[in-house]
C-alpha cells in the first residue's frame, strides 16, 4: 500500500516584496511503505515546503494529501488534520530539543502527552535511549551535549511513539562531517528495527544517495525526476540533474562528419561515441571518474595541473580552450606538463541551449 | 612577494598555552596552507603575524625585517606591517560601499588619487566585481562580500595576503570555483598567500605547500600536498588528511598477522615500514584495499553504499569493519559486489604506526 | 610598490611603539573609571557614610530610630504591597497580550503593538493625575457622574487608595513584560513548538509545556524590571497617596527632605530612610540574580521561519474587543482626560464645550515665568545629559566590551548600578556629595541636577552602545588596522560609524525620559531650576489642576513630536 500520497499539491505564498510565489506546483507523488525517500534540490526549490505540508505545518493552496490512505489535507473539502493528530515522527535541522527539559523529559514528552503511566514511560524511554546510543544520559541537559548527541535526542523522541512515517528535514546539516556520516547509518539501522517510512529532505546529493531507496529532484517548485539513486546518477534526464548529482564536466562541442570536436578547435576529434540526435552543436557531459587517461591513444593534450589527494589523483587537462577535470586512481601517474591522451568511454549529451540556461542559473546562485 | 619567518614563537592566552616554540618559513611567492583542526592555534599564529596579539617569546620576520621581537622589544603595529587580510567573516565594513571599502587601505597609505582609482578598478576586475562599486555590502551575497574582502586585501598589500577560512562556508561547487579564482589571482599578481583552514581537501587543492598543526599547537609537518599525502609524518597527519582504516598487527614466529579477534596471517616477511619492537597498527586508505580473488585474506561485505562517483563497501574482517572505496565506473564495467559476498582482499600502500592508546582516537 | 618596505625602514624608532607611551586603550580605561567614581561611587558612598557616621564617628542611632519609626514601617509595607501586586498584574497582562500578538491570528497586530507601547512613553504621574481627576472620591468626574446617576452617597471608586496606586502603576508598567516577551517570542525557533506538535501535543499543551517555559527568562526579566521600578516609584503614590496619608518609602523620603528645607539633619534622615529603600531594592536584585541564573537557554537558532499562528476561531473577536477595551482604558482615557481638564475654565466645572478655554495654555506657556524657565531648564538638561551620556556611554561600553581591562566587571557594575538605584536615593547622594562636602557647592543650581541625570541615565546609553558594540566583530576593526589605519583611525573610521545608530537612539533614550523627569529633580530643584516635571507637579500640588493639566497636555504633545522625530531619524538608516 502507498504510505503517503500527494495529489495535485500546490502551495503559493504571498509576500510584500515578491507578490505571489509558487513554492510547490502541482505535485503528484506516491511513497511506498517502508521506503526511504529523499527530496533533493537547491535551496528554494520547494522541498522543505513539501515536507511541511505533509507534516501539517503548512496549509495547501490546492490538492490532497493522504497518509496510509487516510486524508489529512484536502483543500477542496477544507479538511485539515493538525500535525499532532497525524501520528508522524519528525527531526529538524535545528534539532529542536527543548532546552528547559533534560534528556529523559525530552524523550518522554510524546508519551506524557498520551497520559501513559510512569513505569511504562520509563521503560520505553530507556529503550529509545538505548537504540540511539544515549544509555544512561537521561539526566543531562541539551546545552551540555554536542550537536550529534542533541540530534540523537531528537531521534529518540521521534521513534518513541513508533510512528509509521518519519520526516527528516535536513537533519545532518548542522553536524560536522564525521558525525554526519555516522548518523546516516544510525538512521538506517533504526529504520530496519522500527520499520518506518522515511521522507528525507536535503540539498546534499551524496547524503541522499547514501540512504535512499528512491529520490526526487525538485527545482523551482516542480518535480524534475524521481528514480533510484543509481538511475538518477547514471541516467539523469537533463543537465540540471546531471550537475546536481555529482561532479561534472560540461564541454561544448561541434559535430562534423560524424566526428566530435571541442568548440573552437578542429585540429583533432574527441574519442567518444556520437550523440544520436544529429545536432551540430551540443554539450558533452562527463563525470571526472569515468574519463580515461593513457599514454598512447585518444585526444592528445597535456596535464595542466595535478593534485594528489588521499583517495585519487585529480588532473586538469584542456580540450581545445575548455578545461576538464579527471580523477584517476593513485597508480595512473602523470606529471604536470606531461603529454597524455584522453578517452571518454561514458558520455551523455545535452543541448547547447540547456547549457546556457543552466550556466545562467549557476551564476545567479553564486551571486 | 614577501617571505615570512617565525622563530620560536610561543603564545599564551591568559594562562593557557596556545602555541609552543613554533618556527616556520614561508617562501616568497607561494600559497602556504596552514592546516589543523579547529582550536589548534592557527588563527592565533596569524593574528600574531598581523600584530593583533603579542607572542610571549620569539621573533617574526617579514622579508628579513624584524616586525616582532620579544628580546629586542620590537613590535611594529598592524597598520605598518603591510599585510592584506581576508577575515573568516569577511569583515567588509557594512557602512561603506564596495568602492569605499576597496579604496580605504590606499587612502590610509596616502596613495595618490589617480593611482587609487587605477588600482581599485583593477582589483575589482580581478575578483569579478566590476559594476558593483556603489553597492552596499548588505546588498551582496556572502560570496560577493568575500570577493570584496579579497579585493581590499589585494590593494592593501601586493606582498602578503592572509586568507582565514574564507571559503569554508560555501557549498562544494562554489568552493571549487573559488579555489581556481584564488590561484589565478595569485599567479597574475604574484603575492605570497597564507591560507588558513581546517579543511584538508581545499588545502591540498589550493596550496603549493602545507603546514599541518596538531591540536596542541605544534607544527608536525611541512611539505607539498603530495609529500604529505604520500609520507605522512605520524598517525595524526595520516588521519587528518583523509579517510582511514587502522588494523592492529602482531608478529608471531616470523609471520605477521592481523589481530582482529581471529589472527589472520598476511605476510611471511617483515613488511616495509614496520616498526620493529613496537606494537604496530596498519593504516590503510579505503582506496588502497583491493578486491583480489587470489588473496587468502577473506572478508565479508556487510553493506555497500552508492555515493555517485564511488561505492563505499563495509567489509567485515574478523572483528574489524574495513571501509573500502571503489570507483563506481569501474564497478559498473566489472564485477558486481553485493552485500553478503565473500571477497579476497589485498593491501596496497600500507602505513605502519605505533599503536598507542592516545592515538587510537 | 611596497607599502611594507616603506614602513620597515623605520626600524630604529619602532621600539617606542611597544606600549611605552600611554596607549589609547589605557587612557580610555582610566578616564572611564575616574568619571564613574565621581558620578556614581562618591554619591553612593556619601549616603552610607552619612547614615552610619556622624561627625566622623560610627553612629547608628539615626538609622535605628528611622527603622523603628512605625510610620516608616508602614511606608515600607505599602511599598512592598504595591510593588508585589503591580508586578503580578503587570506580568499577567503583559504575557497575555504578548502571546496574543506573537502567536495568535488576531487581526490589526501592527497597530495594537504600537498602541501597547504608548504607556511607556508617558510618565506614570500624568496617568495618576488623570485618574485622580476622574476617580478621586470627592471631586472625581466619574464618581460625581455616577453618584448623580444612582443617588449613591459615597463614591463608588476611590482612586486615592493602595488599589488605585496599584491600578495606575500597573497600566504604565506592564509594557516592560509585554515588550520583552513579544521579542522573545519573535526570536524563538518555531521548530521548538512544531516538534511538540509532531510529538502529539495540542495547542494548549504546547503553550503550557513548551512556549511559556521557554520565554520564562524573558518574563522574569520583565517582571523584575516592573518590581524594581515600582519599588522606587515616586510620582503615582505621591499624587494619589498624599491626600489620604498613604505613604510609600520614596514619598516618605520626599516628605522628610522637603520638610527639612535644606537643613542637614533632615537630609540625613532622608538619607537614612533611603538606605532602607536601597536594602529593599537590593533584596529584589538578589532575587532577580537567583531567578534569572537558573534558566538561561539559547532559543534562537535555525532557519528563519514564520511561526505557526494559532487560530483563535470564535474567540477572535471577543479577544479583539478585550484588547481594544484595555487600550482604551489604559491609553485613551487618561490622555483625553488631561486634555479636557486642561481646557476647563476651572476645575470642577462640567466637561462641556461652553466651559472650555485656551486661557490655561496661554497662562502657562506665555505668562508664567516659572513654566518658561522650567521648559528651558528641561530642554537644557535633557540635551546636555543626552549628549554627555551618549559619549560617556560609548566610551565605557568600548572599554568593557573591546578593551576588557582588569576590573571590567567592576566598571560594568558601577555603570549600571544607578539604573537599579531609586532616583530619589540618587538625588540624596548627589546633595550630600555636591553641596559643600568636598568644597564644591552646587546646591540649588542646575548643575547638581545635571550630575544626577548623568548618573541616572548613563546606564541607558551604555547598554545601548554595548549591545551595538557586541555586533561589531573585532575583525572589522582589525581589518582597518591591517589596511593601514592607526588604532584611533580604526575607531573613527569603522567603529564609531557602525554604532552611530545606537548612539543616536542612546541619546533619545535619555532625552525623552529626561524631558519629563520628576523623581530626581523634585528633590534637587531650586528657586530657578524647576524642570518641566517639577513645574507640573508643583501646579498640581498647589491645587492649580487646570493649569497643571494644560502644561501636561503640552508635554504630551512635545513627547509625541519627539517620538515621531526619533522614528523618522532611525527609520532612515539602511544597511548599517
Amino acid at each position: 500500500m502507498d504510505q503517503i500520497e500527494l495529489i495535485h499539491v500546490s502551495k503559493k505564498f504571498t509576500t510584500k516584496t515578491l507578490g505571489t510565489v509558487t513554492a510547490v506546483n502541482n505535485l503528484n507523488l506516491k511513497i511506498k511503505e517502508g521506503e526511504c525517500f529523499s527530496i533533493l534540490g537547491p535551496s528554494g526549490c520547494g522541498k522543505t515546503t513539501t515536507l511541511r505540508m505533509i507534516a501539517g505545518f503548512e496549509d495547501l493552496s490546492d490538492g490532497e494529501i493522504y497518509l496510509s490512505g487516510r486524508p489529512v489535507s484536502v483543500k477542496e473539502k477544507n479538511l485539515y488534520i493538525p500535525p499532532e493528530k497525524r501520528g508522524l515522527g519528525m527531526v529538524f535541522q535545528s534539532f529542536a530539543v527543548w532546552p528547559h527539559m533534560n534528556l529523559f523529559e525530552n524523550v518522554a514528552f510524546p508519551l506524557r502527552v498520551q497520559n501513559i503511566n510512569k513505569t511504562e514511560i520509563k521503560k520505553r524511554v530507556e529503550e529509545a535511549l538505548h537504540h540511539t546510543n544515549l544509555d544512561g544520559m537521561g539526566k543531562a541537559y541539551p546545552s551540555d551535549l554536542s550537536g550529534g548527541q542533541q540530534q540523537r535526542i531528537a531521534l529518540a523522541r521521534a521513534i518513541i511513539t513508533n510512528p509509521k512515517v518519519m520526516l527528516l528535514d535536513e537533519p545532518f546539516s548542522n553536524l560536522d562531517p564525521k558525525t554526519r556520516e555516522s548518523m546516516r547509518f544510525e538512521i538506517k539501522k533504526l529504520q530496519k528495527k522500527f520499520n518506518f517510512t522515511i521522507i528525507f529532505v536535503t540539498h546534499d546529493q551524496s547524503e541522499a544517495m547514501a540512504i535512499s531507496d528512491r529520490m526526487m529532484v525538485m527545482d523551482m517548485g516542480n518535480i524534475v525526476q524521481v528514480d533510484t539513486p543509481t538511475n538518477l546518477y547514471n541516467k539523469p534526464i537533463n543537465r540540471f540533474v546531471h550537475n546536481f548529482l555529482g561532479k561534472s564536466n560540461f564541454t561544448r562541442v561541434i559535430i562534423e562528419n560524424n566526428k566530435v570536436y571541442p568548440r573552437n578547435d578542429k585540429s583533432q576529434p574527441l574519442s567518444c561515441e556520437l550523440p544520436n540526435n544529429g545536432e551540430r552543436e551540443a554539450v558533452l557531459a562527463t563525470r571526472p571518474n569515468t574519463i580515461e587517461l593513457n599514454h598512447t591513444n585518444g585526444y592528445k593534450t597535456k596535464i595542466e595541473k595535478r593534485i594528489f589527494l588521499t583517495n585519487y589523483i585529480e588532473y586538469i587537462v584542456k580540450v581545445g580552450d575548455q578545461i576538464i577535470q579527471v580523477q584517476t586512481p593513485h597508480f595512473d601517474e602523470f606529471k604536470e606538463g606531461q603529454t597524455c591522451y584522453v578517452k571518454f568511454p561514458s558520455v551523455m549529451w545535452y543541448s547547447a541551449e540547456e547549457d546556457l540556461k543552466d550556466n545562467e542559473r549557476d551564476c545567479r546562485q553564486i551571486i | 612577494m614577501a617571505s615570512v619567518k617565525f622563530e620560536n614563537i610561543t603564545i599564551n592566552y591568559g594562562k593557557k598555552n596556545i602555541i609552543k616554540n613554533l618556527s616556520m618559513d614561508i617562501r616568497e611567492n607561494e600559497i602556504m596552507g596552514l592546516v589543523g583542526p579547529s582550536g589548534c592555534g592557527k588563527t592565533t599564529l596569524i593574528r600574531a603575524l598581523c600584530g593583533f596579539i603579542k607572542p610571549v617569546t620569539g621573533n617574526i620576520y617579514l622579508n628579513d625585517h624584524l616586525v616582532y621581537s620579544q628580546e629586542k622589544r620590537i613590535n611594529i603595529p598592524p597598520e605598518k606591517r603591510g599585510i592584506g587580510v581576508v577575515f573568516q567573516d569577511y569583515a567588509v565594513w557594512p557602512h561603506l560601499s564596495v568602492w569605499e571599502n576597496v579604496v580605504y587601505p590606499m587612502k590610509k597609505h596616502k596613495v595618490p588619487k589617480d593611482e587609487i582609482q587605477k588600482r581599485a578598478t583593477y582589483a575589482l576586475e580581478q575578483v569579478r566585481m566590476t559594476g558593483y562599486e556603489r553597492h552596499m555590502p548588505s546588498q551582496l551575497s556572502g560570496g560577493q562580500q568575500q570577493r570584496v574582502a579579497i579585493a581590499r586585501a589585494l590593494v592593501s598589500s601586493d606582498e602578503l595576503i592572509i586568507l582565514d577560512e574564507p571559503i569554508t562556508n560555501l557549498d562544494a561547487k562554489l568552493r571549487e570555483k573559488m579555489i581556481i579564482e584564488i590561484q589565478m589571482i595569485q599567479k597574475k599578481i604574484g603575492t605570497t598567500i597564507i591560507y588558513i583552514t581546517h579543511d584538508q581537501e581545499t588545502a591540498l587543492k589550493l596550496c603549493n605547500r602545507i603546514s599541518i598543526m596538531e591540536p596542541d599547537g605544534t607544527l608536525v609537518q611541512i611539505g607539498t600536498g603530495e609529500e604529505i599525502t604520500k609520507t605522512p609524518k605520524n598517525r595524526f597527519v595520516f588521519t587528518f588528511i583523509g579517510v582511514t582504516n587502522f588494523i592492529p598487527i602482531i608478529e608471531k614466529n616470523g609471520s605477521w598477522y592481523f589481530n582482529v579477534d581471529d589472527e589472520i596471517e598476511f605476510s611471511h616477511n617483515m613488511p616495509a615500514g614496520y616498526l620493529k619492537g613496537k606494537k604496530n597498527v596498519m593504516g590503510i586508505r579505503p582506496t588502497d584495499i583491493m578486491f583480489d580473488e587470489s588473496s587468502k585474506i577473506k572478508g565479508k561485505i556487510a553493506h555497500s553504499v552508492f555515493l555517485g562517483d564511488q561505492y563505499d563497501y563495509f567489509v567485515q574482517l574478523g572483528s574489524k569493519e574495513l571501509r573500502i572505496q571503489r570507483n563506481s565506473f569501474d564497478i559498473a564495467s566489472g564485477r558486481e559486489y553485493n552485500e553478503g559476498d565473500i571477497v579476497g582482499l589485498s593491501f596496497l600502500h600500507p602505513y605502519y604506526f605505533e599503536d598507542t592508546k592516545e592515538a587510537s582516537l | 610598490m611596497s607599502l611594507f618596505r616603506a614602513a620597515s625602514h623605520q626600524n630604529s624608532d619602532l621600539s617606542k611603539l611597544d606600549g611605552k607611551k600611554i596607549s589609547l586603550d589605557n587612557t580610555l580605561t582610566i578616564l572611564s573609571f575616574v568619571i564613574l567614581i565621581i558620578v556614581v561611587v562618591i554619591p553612593m558612598t556619601m549616603i552610607v557614610y552619612n547614615t552610619f557616621f556622624f561627625k566622623g564617628k560610627l553612629d547608628t542611632r539615626l538609622f535605628n530610630e528611622i527603622i523603628a519609626n512605625p510610620e516608616n514601617i508602614s511606608a515600607m509595607r505599602n511599598t512592598i504591597i504595591v510593588a508585589f501586586w503591580v508586578t503580578l498584574f503587570g506580568t499577567i497582562i503583559g504575557v497575555f497580550f504578548a502571546w496574543l500578538l506573537g502567536r495568535s491570528d488576531i487581526p490589526l497586530k501592527g497597530m495594537m503593538r504600537s498602541m501597547f507601547t504608548i504607556p511607556y512613553m508617558f510618565p506614570p504621574f500624568f496617568g495618576a493625575m488623570a485618574w485622580d481627576l476622574l476617580l478621586s472620591p470627592r471631586g472625581g468626574y466619574f464618581n460625581k457622574w455616577f453618584m448623580n446617576l444612582t443617588g449613591m452617597k459615597t463614591a463608588p471608586i476611590n482612586i486615592n487608595s493602595l488599589g488605585g496606586i496599584i491600578f495606575v502603576e500597573t497600566s504604565y508598567y506592564f509594557p516592560f513584560v509585554f515588550m520583552q516577551v513579544v521579542s522573545a517570542l519573535e526570536r524563538m525557533d518555531p521548530t521548538l513548538e512544531e516538534s511538540a506538535r509532531i510529538a502529539g501535543a495540542g495547542q494548549g499543551y504546547v503553550i503550557r509545556k513548551i512556549t511559556l517555559p521557554l520565554v520564562r527568562p524573558a518574563i522574569s526579566a520583565g517582571a523584575f524590571l516592573i518590581l524594581i521600578s515600582s519599588l522606587s516609584h515616586f510620582g503615582v503614590p505621591s499624587i494619589l497617596g498624599f491626600s489620604q496619608n498613604i505613604f510609600t518609602l520614596p514619598t516618605k523620603i520626599y516628605q522628610l527632605i522637603s520638610r527639612a528645607s535644606g537643613e542637614f539633619q533632615g537630609i540625613r534622615e532622608g538619607a537614612a530612610l533611603s538606605v532602607l529603600l536601597v536594602i529593599v531594592v537590593m533584596l529584589a536584585l538578589i532575587l532577580q540574580k537567583i531567578v534569572l541564573k537558573s534558566g538561561r537557554y539559547d532559543i534562537i537558532k535555525g532557519k528563519s521561519m514564520r511561526p505557526m499562528l494559532i487560530k483563535l476561531r470564535k474567540a477572535k473577536y471577543p479577544l479583539l474587543i478585550l484588547s481594544f477595551a484595555s487600550l482604551f482604558v489604559i491609553v485613551v482615557v487618561p490622555l483625553v482626560m488631561i486634555f479636557l481638564v486642561g481646557l476647563l475654565k476651572a476645575y470642577g466645572l462640567s466637561l462641556t464645550p461652553n466651559n472650555f478655554t485656551f486661557n490655561n495654555y496661554k497662562n502657562v506657556l506665555f505668562e508664567s515665568k516659572m513654566v518658561k524657565d522650567s521648559i528651558f531648564n528641561s530642554l537644557f538638561l535633557s540635551i546636555s545629559a543626552g549628549l554627555i551620556c551618549m559619549f560617556l556611554g560609548v566610551m565605557v561600553a568600548y572599554v568593557i566590551n573591546k578593551i576588557k581591562p582588569y576590573g571590567k566587571g567592576l566598571l560594568e557594575i558601577i555603570s549600571v548600578l544607578p539604573y537599579s538605584i531609586p532616583g530619589m536615593v540618587l538625588a540624596i547622594g548627589v546633595i550630600l556629595a555636591w553641596s559643600g562636602a568636598f568644597g564644591i557647592n552646587l546646591y540649588n543650581t542646575i548643575w547638581i541636577i545635571l550630575i544626577a541625570y548623568i548618573a541616572r541615565y548613563l546606564a541607558f546609553s551604555m547598554k545601548s552602545a554595548s549591545a551595538s558594540l557586541q555586533q561589531v566583530h573585532y575583525s572589522l576593526e582589525e581589518a582597518a588596522r591591517s589596511c593601514g589605519a592607526s588604532h584611533m583611525q580604526s575607531l573613527t573610521d569603522v567603529t564609531v560609524p557602525l554604532i552611530r545608530p545606537a548612539m543616536v537612539s542612546g541619546f533619545f533614550l535619555i532625552f525623552l525620559p529626561a524631558m519629563r523627569e520628576l523623581t530626581t529633580s523634585v528633590l534637587l530643584y531650586g528657586p530657578f531650576t524647576r524642570t518641566l516635571g517639577v513645574a507640573i507637579y508643583s501646579l498640581k500640588t498647589d491645587g492649580n489642576l487646570v493649569q497643571a493639566s494644560a502644561l501636561a497636555s503640552f508635554t504630551i504633545l512635545l513627547i509625541i513630536v519627539c517620538n515621531a522625530l526619533v522614528r523618522f531619524i532611525t527609520k532612515d538608516r539602511k544597511g548599517v
